[in-house]
């Protein structure tokens, strides 16, 4: 029963990520597909929840919906002129992506169903993110501080990119 | 019931629709949505296996640094967008081909 | 002692260092110097010399160190402190001193002053090296310093045409004689695997180095010493050298270098086989004569004095040679203080005179009084006048061969010519008196000029002449000679050795010494060695009274042709013509090596340019017109293949990049499509191409 509920739950994100992925791949108006993404995103965020990764699932939503998102958008706004300039492809440039699209797919295809998957183990479910926050303040510290230092110094690179260069 | 290949299967259609997105969008902001396409892919692909292999929380810490780089990313995309912006009028990324022959 | 030793030597060397380096800041070239540092040397020789008078035993000190550590073989260098050495030590140090001091007064004013004192330096302190060395090795390094100090100083005026050729062929000539000594050096250490002298002579003793070896090596070595004593055939040097400065000649090339040789054969007198000594006897009694006759018609001073030395030193050789151990060094010891004061002496008169013609000089008796007495008592002592040093000394070498004669009649020609030669030498020596210094000045304008030297010559003139007249007095050498000391160290290995081998042969080391040719050892009992000593005593009084006889009939010859001028020596030119023709052409000797090596060698070096120029050069030009061949076809090679090569590939690439840069559109978007496909492309060789 609970297994049935499971998989309906798990088609429904299959069909709402897949399905608002391609839009925001295809949709010539690009804040359309912004909000595309946006679904897609918590799309993505469901399947965490489903995964039992409870921390990520929140850092999900809080980082790319509430931040990475809203740049996107930030980004169409600072850019556009006209509403020419939002849609800029045409049918023709679809052609190669879809072609090449394929070919990707094609290797992954093979791996997929030549490949025999262990036999799934479930583990039991348990809240993760203490056991994420001992991870990455002992085993993963460097890293983790590494990542930081690599944030500040994004930031402080966009910030010096988009200065006033009259100035 | 549902396995750790239905995740696999969707982060390969996931990754496929980010692929074609990035090779197909014209305008900046497309393609850094593909790539944000293709990144939560990846993660779904970590979260999946960290989930079904008995090998502890190590996918999902290395999620959230794909998040971090992804962050990252999306700021410096930016940034570079509006520089492009600046120099060209546009952020249509095929008229930025002064490198042609 | 050793201390004192070791000091004789260092002072040299320390101040041939200094000297050389500061000798141009130091006033007056530092000639004060060098001479300082030498007579010091002389003082503790003196002072080694009275310790030796005055010791109770025989001094007999070999001191070594490990000098070169060859692995499995070291080469050790040392001093051997005996009398010889003793003696040797004062000899040159003497002569040195004294010449130094002479050269002040007679090199004064000489462009390479300071030099010429280094290089006296060089040579003292390589001379006393010579003498102090233990072995057989640091003997022939020091003998080849010697050699180079010699060469350095004949060629002193090296602006001089002559004095470099000079130089030149002094080196060459001695050098010859060295490969010998080289060779015999070699073939003892292959033998024995040593260069001490003791292990050498206990060889001798106890039969290890004998026979052909025993002979080869003895030759070799005596080669050496023919070259440095100016022996026949390689004398001809000796004349030659008399181009460099007055004062080397009477250090280097009369008292102590050409000496060298009569030591070397002394101090390796046991290594000589009878037979070898038989040679050297032979080789020193034809030297004498042959020289003292060339030395008769000589006219320049210097050269009259060179012969003279030649044929003094082959008395040396001659009484080596027959045995007569202690003479030869006796007279070596007396050669060098006379020899050394004719030389200087003629040095005062060529410095007065400006010329070594004995054409141009005569009656410099009134102007030169110092010069003239000494000069005199130093011909007085070669002519062996008795009671001077001579006298002794020649007379222990003719009384030598005499014994010798008397017991092997076969070889008393060796005694005749030597007695002979003594005539000769008087003759010569008192024409050169008599000419120089007496009857009316030839040159009036030189004679003019001509004045007594400064002190510094005469003094070195008069200490020299008073060491004429007292070095053969009192019987020293023989008391206090090398010989016996040498012999008891020799006589204790020898009793040793024969106590338990055969009993007769403990008198064999004696008796091969005492009668070195032709008699079989075994026949020498106790009595026969009394004999000897009885036979030696009457063949000494023999010698002298013949060897004085003869000497005054070549004086008054002498003073009746030149003094008296009863006999006129133009007519019995006249008369001998042909003979003296040779003799002044010095039996073409020179002339003779002139032809036949010289020319021999420049016929060779002429083939070997034949050969050089049209088969090595004929080769070098044919591989050159081969080289140029082939690299004409390389060059043709490289401008068709490989230049087109490049070209093609290089038009290719150009082509091929036409091409290619059409898929450069600069559209970011195609950039990630080839990417893609790349990875694709990638993953898909690795997958399913294995």
């Amino acid at each position: 029963m609970g297994n049935v509920v499971f998989a309906i739950i798990f088609y429904a994100l299959v069909v709402m990520v897949l399905v608002s992925a391609v839009a925001a791949a295809f949709l010539r108006n690009i804040v359309m597909a912004a909000f595309a993404l946006f679904f897609t995103l918590l799309g993505m965020a469901g399947f965490y929840v489903l995964l039992g990764a409870d921390f990520l699932a929140i850092t999900q939503v809080v980082v790319y919906v509430g931040g990475i998102l809203i740049l996107l958008l930030f980004g169409v706004l600072l850019t556009h002129r006209s509403i020419e300039t939002l849609e800029l492809e045409t049918r023709g440039t679809y052609v190669l992506g879809i072609f090449g699209g394929l070919l990707v797919y094609g290797v992954l295809h093979y791996f997929l169903f030549s490949v025999s998957w262990p036999t799934p183990l479930m583990k039991p479910l348990e809240p993760t993110t203490a056991a994420i926050g001992q991870l990455l303040l002992s085993k993963y510290l460097l890293p983790f501080e590494v990542s930081s230092v690599t944030l500040l110094i994004a930031l402080i690179g966009a910030a010096y990119l988009v200065r006033r260069r009259d100035t | 019931m549902i396995t750790l290949h239905h995740y696999l299967v969707v982060a390969a259609l996931l990754f496929t629709i980010g692929i074609v997105c990035v090779i197909s969008r014209r305008n900046a902001i497309g393609i850094l949505i593909g790539i944000e396409l293709i990144l939560n892919a990846a993660n779904l692909n970590l979260i999946a296996f960290s989930r079904y292999f008995e090998v502890g929380l190590e996918g999902q810490v290395f999620a959230i640094f794909v998040i971090i780089l992804a962050a990252c990313e999306a700021a410096i995309a930016l940034a570079i967008l509006i520089s492009l912006f600046a120099s060209f009028g546009t952020i249509d990324v095929d008229a930025a081909q002064r490198m042609k022959r | 002692m050793l201390n004192i030793a070791i000091c004789i030597i260092a002072i040299p060397f320390v101040a041939l260092v200094v000297h050389t380096f500061l000798s141009a800041r130091m006033p007056r070239r530092g000639d004060w110097f060098a001479t300082g540092a030498v007579f010091l040397s002389l003082g503790l020789a003196c002072w080694l010399f009275v310790q030796m008078l005055f010791s109770p035993t025989p001094i007999y000190i070999n001191f070594h160190i490990d000098w070169l550590n060859l692995g499995s073989r070291i080469i050790p260098a040392g001093i051997l402190l005996d009398h010889l050495t003793i003696v040797m030590l004062v000899v040159v140090t003497l002569v040195s001193a004294l010449v130094y001091l002479f050269s002040i007064g007679y090199m004064h004013g000489d462009v390479r002053y300071g030099r010429y004192f280094s290089y006296l330096l060089l040579f003292t302190t390589s001379m006393l090296g010579l003498v102090l060395a233990n072995n057989l090795l640091v003997l022939y390094i020091f003998w080849e310093l010697v050699g180079l100090s010699s060469y350095l100083l004949i060629g002193h005026w090296f602006e001089r045409d002559t004095a470099a050729k000079a130089a030149l062929k002094a080196f060459i000539v001695t050098r010859i004689g060295d490969v010998g000594m080289f060779f015999g050096i070699l073939r003892i250490y292959f033998h024995l695997g040593t260069f001490d002298y003791e292990a050498i002579f206990q060889a001798v003793a106890n039969g290890t180095l004998s026979g052909n070896i025993r002979v080869l090596a003895g030759l070799g070595i005596f080669f050496g010493a023919m070259g440095k004593s100016a022996q026949f055939p390689l004398h001809v040097w000796l004349p030659d050298a008399m181009e460099g400065p007055t004062p080397i000649s009477a250090l280097i090339h009369a008292a102590t270098m050409v000496a060298a040789g009569v030591y070397l054969v002394g101090r390796m007198f046991l290594i000589f086989d009878p037979t070898v000594l038989l040679i050297i006897a032979y080789i020193g009694c034809f030297t004498a004569l042959f020289a003292a006759t060339i030395a008769v018609v000589m006219d320049d001073m210097k050269k009259v004095l060179a012969y003279s030395t030649i044929s003094q030193l082959g008395y040396m050789m001659l009484g080596l040679g027959v045995g007569g151990y202690v003479a030869g060094l006796f007279h070596l010891t007396t050669h060098a203080s006379f020899k050394a004061l004719l030389f200087l002496g003629s040095g005062s008169v060529i410095h007065a005179l400006g010329t070594q013609s004995m054409r141009e000089m005569g009656g410099l008796r009134k102007k030169m009084p110092v010069t003239t007495v000494t000069f005199l008592i130093g011909t007085l002592a070669i002519v062996g006048c008795p009671f001077f040093a001579g006298f002794y000394s020649k007379d222990a070498i003719i009384g030598a061969a005499l014994a010798f004669g008397l017991h092997h009649p076969q070889h008393l020609a060796l005694f005749l010519v030597s007695v002979f030669t003594a005539g000769l030498t008087a003759f010569y020596m008192f024409r050169l008196f008599f000419k120089t210094f007496t009857g009316s000045p030839r040159d009036q304008e030189k004679f003019h000029h001509a004045h007594e030297s400064p002190l510094v010559m005469t003094i070195p003139l008069v200490v020299l002449a008073f060491l004429a007249i007292v070095s053969g007095h009192g019987g020293w050498f023989q008391k206090y000679n090398p010989a016996p000391q040498l012999s008891t160290y020799e006589a204790q290995q020898v009793a040793e050795h024969a106590s338990h081998v055969q009993p007769e042969a403990s008198s064999s080391f004696a008796a091969n010494r005492l009668v070195p040719a032709g008699t079989p050892v075994a026949e020498h009992g106790a009595e026969e060695i009394a004999d000897e000593e009885e036979l030696e005593h009457r063949a000494h009084l023999g010698a002298m009274v013949a060897s004085t006889l003869f000497g005054a009939i070549g004086f008054f010859l002498a003073y009746l042709m030149f003094f008296k001028r009863r006999l006129s020596s133009a007519a019995i030119i006249q008369r001998f013509r042909a003979v003296y023709t040779l003799l002044s052409n010095k039996y073409y000797i020179d002339d003779f090596f002139h032809a036949v090596l010289v020319r021999t060698l420049h016929a060779v070096v002429w083939l070997v340019g034949v050969f050089d120029k049209y088969v090595i050069d004929g080769l070098v030009n044919f591989s050159g017109l081969a080289t140029r061949f082939t690299s004409w076809l390389v060059g043709k090679f490289d401008n068709i293949a490989v230049d087109g090569a490049v070209n093609g590939t290089a038009w290719t690439t150009g082509i091929l990049g036409e091409i290619l840069s059409l898929s450069q559109t600069g559209r970011i978007r195609n950039y990630l499509l080839f990417i893609v496909l790349g990875i694709v492309t990638l993953v898909t060789v690795f997958v399913f191409i294995k």
